[in-house]
C-alpha cells in the first residue's frame, strides 16, 4: 500500500516562509528536513524523495545531504531515542556505567532498538553540557548530572508514559 | 576597574532572557547609538580593532581586523554567520548566553552589521540545542515586533535581517568553511582557504564569521570605549571571557572571569579543586584540540598569548580536568575516536590518519600494543598536521603527540602488561591472554 506524502498545509506554509530567508532554494534544504521530520515522524527514503520533489533537488543529492549528518531522525528509530554522551567529560564522569545500565535494562546495546520498537539507544559525541556530564538526550530533551538512580527512573517513566499512550 | 560580569551577571532571574529584562538594564542602547545615521561604520571598526577584541571560537584572530577584510564596495550582498556549533569537546559556554542572554548577542550581531554593511545574519545552531533555539527565536521574534530587526532596524533605515539556521548533528560543520557550505545546503565540506570568507563566503558572497561569544562582546566595548576594555586582563587578548571546566573537579561549570586568570585559581577556586581529595594528573586548557598539559605545566595564565607560550592554547576555553587515577591511553583513546568519527574525509592525510591514531591507541589499549607503536603515533601526527583542508587533521593531532610524550610511561604500561587499567577492569579474563600469544 503506497502513502503519497505531503505536508500540511501549516507546514508548507512554513516550508514557504523558509525559502524568503534564503537567495538559494537549496538553502532552505537542512531546515525543510527538519519540517519533514516533524512532519512524518522521521527521514527514510519516502521522506527524502518527498523533499527532493518539493524542491527540485536530485533525489541522490538529498541522500547525500540526510546521510552526511547525525542528528535526523532516520527510520526504524524507537519512539524514545537515548542518546548518551560518550565524549571525554562525560566519559570521566561515568557515562559507560550509563550506557551499560541501560544495556541491562532495554537489552540493548548502542545501535540497536528494542522489538516493541519503543526504544532506541545511541552513544553520541559532546553535547555541549559537559558541566553536567555524565548526561545523555532524549528525543529533544537534556538529562543532566546522571545517576544510575536516574537512569532507572527516566526508563520507568517512559514505560509509563508510553503505556498511557501520551508522550 | 572592578569587573563587571557581562554574560552572566543577571543568569539567576527568571526572566533573565526576555527583551523587557534586557532592555530594563540597559540593554540595546549600544546597537541604537551604533546605528543611527551619524554613525560611521568605519569608527565601529577602528573602535573594535582598538580593543584588542579577539575570537572567541577557537582561532583568536582579531575580530576587527577580519571585518576590515571584507570588501568596502561591492555589488555582492555580504553576511554575518554566527557560529553557534560549539561542538568542540568540553565547550559550553555559547549555550548558556543564547539560552540566557539571548538579546545580548543579537545587540552584537546589530552593531557587526553596522559596522560591516550587512543585511542578512544567519545564526548556524547545532541541531542537538533544541531549547537554546526556541529561546533565540523567541528572542528575534520579540527584536522584529519591537522595530528592532526589519527594513528599519533601529529606525536606522538600513535593513537587519536575523534568521536562526539548525544544524543537524556534525562536529566538522564548527569549522567556518564547513558551516557555510553546510548552510548553502549541502553535506558539510571545508574548502580550502584562500579565497577567505571575508572575501568569498557563504553563496560566493563576503562573509563575516564570528563566535556567539565574540559578537556578544561588542555592546560592552562600545559602552566603557576601547581602553577601558583592554585593561580587562592582558592587553594583547584581553576582556571578560567565559571558562568552562568540566571532568575531574567538584564543582564543573561555566565561569566568567577577565582573560588571564591563572589556570589553578579557576580550578581550584571556582571549580571546587579537583573531585574526591585527588591530585591533578593532566589538564586539557582548550577544547580536546589543545596540547595536554600536567599538573606541573598548570602554572598557567588563561589567555590566548600565555597558553600559546606554554605549548598549547587557548581554544575554545573548554578546560577538561583529569585526576589522578585516569588512565591516559584510555582519555587519548577517547578523543582519537571522536575525531576519527567526525572527520569529514576529503583529505587523505585526516582520513586515514584520525584512523590510524584511533586503531593504534585502540590496539594499545587492549593489550595489544607494541613499543614502537609510540614512534608510529608521532609518524602519525607528523604527516597529518599543516597537511590538509582544514585544521581537524592538528586537532586531532595535537593532543595524540603531547599525551604520548608527557605520559609516555601510561603507554608502557599498558604494552606492557596486557592493556589498560579500565580495558583490564572491564575483561578480567582476557587479561595476559592478548600479552601471551604477542
Ligand atoms: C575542526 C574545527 C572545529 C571548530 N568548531 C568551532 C565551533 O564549534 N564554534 C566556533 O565558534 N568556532 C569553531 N571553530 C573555529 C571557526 O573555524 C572560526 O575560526 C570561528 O568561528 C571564527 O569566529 P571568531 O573569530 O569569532 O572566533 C572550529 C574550527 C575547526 C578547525
Ligand atoms: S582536514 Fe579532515 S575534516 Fe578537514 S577537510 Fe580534510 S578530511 Fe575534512
Ligand atoms: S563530553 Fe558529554 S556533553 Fe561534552
Amino acid at each position: 500500500m503506497a502513502v503519497t506524502l505531503s505536508f500540511s498545509p501549516s507546514t508548507m506554509k512554513q516550508y514557504e516562509w523558509l525559502l524568503t530567508r534564503y537567495p538559494t532554494r537549496r538553502a532552505a534544504l537542512l531546515p525543510t528536513l527538519r519540517l519533514a521530520e516533524s512532519e512524518f515522524g522521521e527521514i527514510g527514503v519516502p521522506e527524502m524523495r518527498y523533499v527532493a520533489d518539493l524542491m527540485e533537488i536530485p533525489p541522490a543529492f538529498v541522500f547525500g545531504v540526510v546521510t552526511f549528518y547525525t542528528h535526523y531522525r532516520r527510520a526504524g528509530t524507537g519512539k524514545y531515542h537515548i542518546q548518551v554522551c560518550s565524549t571525554l567529560s562525560c566519559a570521566l564522569r561515568g557515562s559507560e556505567d550509563v550506557v551499560t545500565r541501560i544495556t541491562e535494562r532495554l537489552g540493548i546495546v548502542p545501535g540497536e532498538t528494542t522489538d516493541c520498537g519503543l526504544f532506541s539507544l545511541s552513544k553520541v559525541e559532546c553535547l555541549g553540557s559537559c558541566d553536567t556530564a555524565p548526561m545523555l538526550q532524549m528525543n529533544d530533551d537534556y538529562h543532566e548530572d546522571l545517576s544510575i538512580d536516574d537512569v532507572d527512573q527516566l526508563i520507568e517513566q517512559l514505560r509509563e508514559s508510553a503505556k498511557g499512550g501520551s508522550n | 576597574m572592578a569587573f563587571r560580569k557581562i554574560f552572566t551577571q543577571h543568569i539567576q532571574k527568571k526572566t533573565c532572557h526576555t527583551m523587557a529584562f534586557y532592555k530594563q538594564h540597559g540593554g540595546y542602547e549600544q546597537a541604537k547609538a551604533a546605528l543611527s545615521k551619524r554613525k560611521k561604520p568605519d569608527t565601529l571598526i577602528d573602535l573594535v580593532k582598538a580593543s584588542n577584541l579577539r575570537g572567541r571560537g577557537g582561532a583568536g584572530f582579531p575580530t576587527g581586523v577580519k571585518w576590515g577584510f571584507v570588501p568596502k564596495t561591492t555589488d555582492k550582498p555580504k553576511y554575518l554567520v554566527v557560529n553557534a556549533d560549539e561542538s568542540e569537546p568540553g565547550t559550553f559556554k555559547d549555550r548558556l548566553i543564547m539560552e540566557k542572554n539571548p538579546h545580548l548577542l543579537l545587540e552584537g550581531i546589530l552593531i557587526c552589521c553596522k559596522a560591516v554593511g550587512i543585511e542578512t545574519a544567519y545564526i548556524y545552531i547545532r541541531g542537538e540545542f533544541v531549547f537554546a533555539t526556541e529561546r533565540l527565536q523567541k528572542a528575534i521574534d520579540e527584536a522584529y515586533d519591537a522595530g528592532f530587526l526589519g527594513n528599519n532596524a533601529l529606525g536606522s533605515g538600513q535593513r537587519i535581517d536575523v534568521t536562526v539556521h539548525r544544524g543537524a548533528g556534525a562536529y566538522i560543520c564548527g569549522e567556518e568553511t564547513g558551516m557555510l557550505t553546510s548552510l548553502e545546503g549541502d553535506r558539510g565540506n571545508p574548502k580550502l582557504k584562500p579565497p577567505f570568507p571575508a572575501i568569498e563566503g557563504v553563496f560566493g558572497c563576503p562573509t563575516v564569521v564570528n563566535n556567539v561569544e565574540t559578537l556578544a562582546n561588542l555592546p560592552y566595548i562600545l559602552e566603557i570605549g576601547a581602553d577601558a576594555y583592554r585593561a580587562i586582563g592582558p592587553e594583547n587578548s584581553p576582556g571578560p571571557k567565559l571558562f568552562c571546566v568540566s571532568g575531574h573537579v567538584e564543582n564543573p561549570g561555566t565561569f566568567e572571569l577577565p582573560m588571564g586568570v591563572p589556570l589553578r585559581t579557576l580550578i581550584d577556586k571556582h571549580a571546587g579543586g579537583v573531585w574526591k581529595g585527588r591530585k591533578l594528573k593532566a589538564v586539557i586548557p582548550g577544547g580536546s584540540s589543545a596540547h595536554v598539559l600536567t599538573a606541573d605545566e598548570c602554572d598557567v595564565a588563561m589567555d590566548i598569548e600565555s597558553l600559546a607560550a606554554a605549548g598549547t592554547m587557548l581554544g575554545s576555553a573548554g578546560v577538561i580536568v583529569m585526576d589522578e587515577t585516569t588512565c591516559m591511553v584510555d582519555a587519548m583513546l577517547n578523543v582519537m575516536r571522536f575525531y576519527h568519527h567526525e572527520s569529514c574525509g576529503q583529505c587523505t592525510p585526516c582520513r586515514e590518519g584520525t584512523g590510524w591514531l584511533a586503531k593504534i591507541t585502540h590496539r594499545i589499549a587492549h593489550g595489544e600494543g607494541r613499543m614502537e607503536d609510540l614512534d608510529l603515533i608521532q609518524d602519525v601526527c607528523d604527516r597529518m598536521v599543516g597537511k590538509t583542508i582544514c585544521a581537524l587533521a592538528d586537532a586531532a593531532a595535537f593532543p595524540a603527540e603531547s599525551i604520548v610524550k608527557k605520559f609516555k610511561s601510561d603507554f608502557e604500561s599498558a604494552i606492557q602488561n596486557g592493556g589498560s587499567p579500565a580495558w583490564k577492569k572491564r575483561h578480567p579474563s582476557v587479561v595476559g591472554g592478548a600479552a601471551s600469544h604477542a
